[in-house]
């Protein structure tokens, strides 16, 4: 079980297809496969122990991942947004490495390393003969290695095995699924699981993938339309510049009539805009894909049907679901636990713990995984009558005021309902008296105005009394990192820093 | 010992197979002759070639051996001389 037989289960099956589209230049999944022989080769020639890709998407990201996966060698995608005084520090666990690297200020010139342009590596792999290499066929060897994003400290090194992965797209996906026609519009990052398990996927249901490697929202709808795209996957924060775009440039959704589908996660979805895209492209499947780097990608969807339901239902239940993460996939099983370890029940929140052959739970060599193989998510959420997932926030988010717990999601949830509330988050803020209390910052809506005792009287009027925030602050805009991820620790530095 | 992630070669047809999980004693032939490690081309058992496809994984009754299918063959697939079916993915929408 090598993830490498993937793309050459799909050169085999259909060598001519094309299978990548980079600025308006196609690459066959034939010449994919031959160039990631070609890197395998290279990767091995050196002692590196790793391979790292530092750059944006382009062609090098499934070559190296695939390169690097038949030599038997982890894949280390790193952001290259990240300054240099953060990537020193990532790169001395990762030495020696073949380095591939896009345009950057400072070079990179270590002992044993081999540091190669991103050009100059894809002119070497993508020319010249077939050649034959060795597979390193070991399913329990390390496949990739992805740094977590580090929103609470030092990065994480998560470790992906290639069994971890090939469970997750045999059980996932189906192999030549995607007929000759379709196309999906990747945005986000290499260094991102969303990147990974979309590289992965894509060759495996045959479906040409169209890179776009910096998202602006602008070029992501002239891709749409030009490349004549059919599934996309977004993270809320895309979606919702999408649909500003839409509005400002005042396009028509239907001039994208081969538009099929959009999924979306990697972060809480506001309810109102996943509502808005409903409306707006009325014609296409929206799934909502729940995972983390941890678990191999989703583990929880949100599915078309479900989707539709929600909206057109009066029940209150099933519209509850349009906030929800859905089912767990056939192959997961998830639990809602609380702080002793018992399993909750419907509606009772806890953190949730997630178990299956996808879920590595495993970082820099040590298992997080509990004697039973759950792995312990640090997501805070409920299961309801159903089975449906709805989370609400990350487990070291919660509030705790004077021992009453309380979820951000919860007041964050009632104001993204508000017309005058453009987007908002509620953190804690250490109290004497009650130990923490609730603060919240709030972004107005453009030509709309809402005082603070306006959104206090809010709140109480909707949610218990001790969710009413000690502290409002007014900002333009949230600190979002650039997969769209909210940044509480810089929205608290804001309070603590209003403090002094 | 078939461990998972070996991968076999059909001695009747072009077929490979990736094996993804067995027992230690199942013997798996393909077109009726034993699969192995390399492609020796021998006449297979005429009843036993209908085939095998690229991307499909298949099964037994009890499901204690799972194959997939890497490279589609004329020869069909038999574990312990119990022809082996196809699995059922469940369709799932396309979520990367």
């Amino acid at each position: 079980m090598n993830i490498a037989l993937f793309l050459q289960m799909a050169a085999e099956a259909c060598p001519d297809r094309p299978a990548l589209t980079h600025h308006g230049k196609h690459y066959t999944y034939a010449q994919l496969f031959s160039a990631a022989k070609r890197a395998a080769l290279y990767f091995s020639t050196g002692n590196c122990k790793f391979v790292c890709l530092l750059d944006t998407s382009s062609p090098a990201t499934p070559i190296a991942l695939m390169g690097a996966a038949i030599a038997g060698i982890p894949y280390v995608p790193l952001n290259y947004r990240l300054s240099e005084e953060q990537i020193t520090p990532l790169l001395d666990r990762i030495s020696p490495a073949y380095l591939i690297s896009g345009p950057r200020n400072e070079t990179y010139d270590f002992d044993g390393w081999v540091v190669q342009d991103s050009a100059d590596f894809l002119s070497d792999v993508l020319n010249g003969e077939d050649v034959e290499v060795t597979w390193h066929e070991d399913p329990s060897a390390v496949a990739v290695q992805l740094f977590t994003s580090g929103t609470t400290g030092i990065p994480k090194a998560a470790l992906l095995r290639h069994e971890h992965l090939v469970s997750y797209i045999l059980g996932s996906v189906e192999f030549m699924g995607a007929l000759e026609d379709e196309a999906a519009l990747v945005s986000v990052p290499p260094y991102h699981i969303a990147g990974i398990s979309a590289a992965m996927s894509n060759i495996y249901a045959c479906r040409r993938v169209v890179q776009l490697p910096d998202f602006d929202a602008a070029e992501w709808l002239r891709l749409v339309a030009d490349e004549g795209v059919t599934s996309a996957f977004v993270v809320p924060t895309m979606l919702t510049r999408i649909i500003k775009e839409i509005d400002t440039a005042k396009l028509d959704p239907k001039t994208f009539p081969r538009l099929m589908s959009i999924a979306y996660g990697g972060g809480k979805m506001p309810v109102p805009v996943i509502e808005l895209a409903l409306k707006l492209f009325p014609g296409v499947n929206f799934t909502n894909a729940y995972g983390l780097t941890e678990t191999s990608s989703t583990i929880a969807l949100l599915d078309p049907d479900d989707h539709r339901a929600a909206v057109d239902h009066d029940d209150t239940a099933v519209y509850a679901r349009l906030g929800s993460v859905g089912k767990p996939l056939p192959s997961v099983e998830i639990e809602v636990r609380d702080e002793d370890g018992k399993q909750l029940g419907p509606f009772e929140p806890g953190e949730i713990y997630v178990r299956g052959p996808q879920v590595s739970g495993e970082y820099d060599g040590r298992s997080v995984l509990d004697a039973d193989g759950w792995f312990p998510t640090r997501d805070a959420g409920y299961l309801d009558d159903d089975g449906y997932l709805f989370l609400s926030g990350r487990a070291d988010d919660v509030i705790v005021r004077g021992g009453e717990n309380i979820s951000p999601g919860e007041i964050e949830d009632l104001l993204h309902q508000h017309p005058a509330i453009a987007d908002t988050a509620a953190v804690g803020i250490p109290s004497e008296e009650w130990g923490e209390v609730v603060a919240l910052t709030v972004v107005v809506a453009t030509g709309q105005s809402i005082t603070e005792d306006e959104i206090r009287s809010h709140i109480r009027e909707h949610l218990r009394s001790s969710r009413v925030p000690e502290a409002i602050h007014f900002t333009l805009e949230l600190p979002y990192n650039e997969t769209g991820k909210l940044l509480r620790r810089v929205v608290r530095d804001w309070f603590r820093h209003e403090e002094d | 010992m078939l461990k998972p992630g070996t991968r076999l070669k059909s001695a009747v047809c072009e077929a490979e197979f990736m094996i993804i999980k067995a027992g230690d004693s199942d013997e798996l032939t393909c077109g009726g002759i034993a699969l192995d490690e390399s492609s020796a081309r021998i006449e297979g058992a005429s009843d036993k070639m209908d085939g095998c496809v690229i991307g499909k994984r298949y099964i037994n009754a009890s499901e204690s051996i799972e194959v997939l299918c890497v490279k589609t063959g004329e020869g069909s697939l038999y574990c312990n001389d119990e022809e082996l079916m196809t699995k059922d993915t469940k369709k799932l929408p396309s979520s990367d």
